[in-house]
């Protein structure tokens, strides 16, 4: 039985507060973290193996070391908590009963990268968790973790919540820069990269939560002790958020590479209602779903890639032998039509058109052809974005396409649905 | 372009608005901050109170105004007291959302998008609100509300009325 790390605490009564917090071992790593070198303590994160949580799983210490070391120069550290991938809720957790450990993690980032300031990007949905923040925000302050000269290092740093506003595009790293500098959360076109020119034009840091909340742990357990969980090239422990057709949805923090059957049949308890399984979602609706000949896959970032499709956010949509595909289909369309932030035209055009051909599809108007024309589109938005929102929407519906074509035609063909 | 500037904002409101321009290193990217905080007190964005925050952060309205059509959660429109937003994507539909919008909207007497007369109620469909473990849901104004089902729901209602 795997021990949780990141959300060990979560059912602890008052596990929000700070001297529960401290109670639980919290606020150790910072002191130690400040008595380091700064390219010490990136080199420590570096040799962790940690991976970004948000989706990309880019090597958490190099992004880190990319930042100059000039020191007239301000930089900025963000945090990512717009978890807007459909499927995923992880973050939520950590954010609304232990803030702590996120805040811990976002000081010794910013000390390890120079910042003196940093925000944290959150959903504007996440109205409770926002105030659960500033409240966090404010205890540390009192108690001399945030501010000026923390701990007597000489060392100062704040961190600022700043609320989104319903928009997916911002957990784009250059969209979410856009939308703390209170414009619209349009993407920037890289490079420049953030770690150059990123927030207020200044080299800045973007880190997901549950990336920046690993790193407590990693400063009092040290590099060795991550690295020894799950695969070596993409270790550490992770946070699974089971949600659709399982009998115990929820999350379920478990080792890298844990395989997905265990994840669904083990952990959330298998199928619902008697049914069969049909497919998963493995990592929030970009990621092309897997059927039941992937299962036993582990899920971490470089196995997934290998089956064509992503970790992502490990949020996994389960669905059963009932399910549609072209509706699921269609919704995850929808979505991304929905939320294209219409900078370009691929994007803007191409996911309105898929879903508009969807739609006919589903609801038994589909021609001829339409699944050609389907695979057309696709082609046409893949790789000609300024951004991955197109690339994720397709991504998606080549999965669906790739596993389930004959459902698409079936549909074409008889005008219904075959399930 | 000549406009009259109006005080639609209260003191409290202002002054809120104030202490999160101190957030950031420029005045207007306290923009969304802004946004926020005079919706609490408006309900809605009327072009008087954008003119009005535009004027407190320096920028030209024109500026504020795309950021407000922008994101979804400024309203351009008047809604209800309280704002009903269903998730319909893939995890909550997948647990029949569109049962929980259309038990709703027989419920409150009105369709997606639309206001009760009295003004107490809009309904909405959202995307992903991130609570896909806990499906279907809905959020009414900042509070969410989980694992719903039709007896849950006539509880909430029954509860704001």
């Amino acid at each position: 039985m795997f021990e949780p790390v990141l959300l060990k605490n979560i059912n602890t009564p008052d596990s929000h507060r700070i001297d529960v917090y401290l109670k639980n071992g919290g606020y150790q790593a910072l002191p130690n973290a400040l008595k380091m070198q700064t390219d010490t303590l990136i080199q420590l994160v570096k040799d962790s193996g940690l991976r970004g949580r948000g989706g990309a799983g880019f090597s958490t210490g190099l992004k880190w070391s990319f930042i100059t070391k000039d020191p007239t120069i301000p930089k900025y550290l963000c945090c990512n908590a717009d978890e807007g991938e459909p499927g995923t809720f992880k973050d939520r957790a950590i954010i609304e009963k232990d803030p702590h450990e996120l805040i811990e993690g976002m000081i010794i980032a910013c000390y390890a990268i120079g910042a003196q300031a940093a925000y944290i990007y959150i959903r504007g949905e996440f109205d409770f968790g926002a105030r659960r923040l500033e409240q966090a925000i404010y205890e540390a302050e009192q108690k001399g973790y945030l501010g000026k000269n923390i701990l007597n290092s000489n060392f100062n740093c704040d961190i600022y919540v700043h609320k989104g506003a319903g928009a997916y595009i911002c957990g784009e790293e250059t969209a979410l820069i856009e939308s703390i500098e209170g414009k619209r959360g349009q993407p920037r076109i890289k490079p420049p990269f953030p770690a150059q020119v990123g927030l207020f034009g200044k080299p800045t840091v973007i880190n997901n939560v549950e990336t920046l909340s690993c790193i407590p742990h990693i400063v009092n357990k040290g590099p060795k002790w991550f690295a020894s969980i799950g695969p070596e090239k993409s270790p550490g422990p992770k946070i699974f958020g089971v949600s659709g057709h399982v009998k115990k949805p929820g999350l379920y923090e478990l080792p890298m590479g844990t395989p997905l059957r265990e994840v669904i049949f083990t952990h959330a308890g298998g199928i619902r209602d008697g049914k069969k399984f049909k497919a998963a979602i493995p990592g929030g609706v970009s990621a092309p779903m897997l059927t039941e000949k992937d299962l036993d896959t582990p899920m971490d970032f470089d196995s997934m890639a290998a089956k064509g499709t992503m970790l992502g956010s490990a949020g996994v949509i389960v669905m059963d032998d009932t399910t549609c595909i072209v509706k699921v289909a269609m919704r995850t369309m929808g979505f991304f039509r929905h939320e294209s932030c219409g900078k370009c035209t691929p994007c803007r055009e191409g996911t309105d058109w898929t879903y508009k051909v969807l739609h006919r599809i589903e609801h038994g108007e589909g021609k001829e052809g339409d699944v050609k024309l389907l695979e057309n589109l696709c082609g046409n938005i893949f790789g000609r974005t300024f951004c991955p929102l197109g690339d994720g929407a397709v991504m998606a519906l080549r999965g669906a396409l790739k596993n389930f074509r004959d459902e698409f035609l079936y549909h074409v063909k008889n005008k219904k649905c075959m399930v | 372009m000549n406009y009259e500037l109006k005080i639609m904002l209260s003191t409290k409101t202002i002054e809120d608005i104030k202490k999160a321009i101190a957030n950031y290193p420029r005045k207007k990217s306290a923009s969304m901050d802004a946004l926020t905080i005079a919706q609490k007190e408006c309900g809605h964005l009327t072009q008087d109170v954008l003119l009005e925050i535009a004027s407190l952060l320096e920028m030209p309205p024109v500026q504020l105004n795309q950021v407000a059509a922008f994101y979804t959660m400024y309203n351009k429109k008047p809604v209800g007291k309280h704002h009903v937003q269903v998730c319909t994507n893939v995890s909550c539909s997948l647990l029949g959302s569109e049962h929980i919008v259309e038990f709703l909207s027989k419920k409150l007497g009105v369709k997606k998008g639309e206001t009760t007369s009295d003004k107490k109620f809009t309904l909405s469909e959202v995307e992903c609100l991130g609570s896909c473990g806990t499906a279907p849901m809905m959020q009414i104004n900042d509070d969410y509300y989980e694992n719903l089902t039709e007896v849950k729901i006539e509880e909430i209602l029954k509860g704001l009325k």
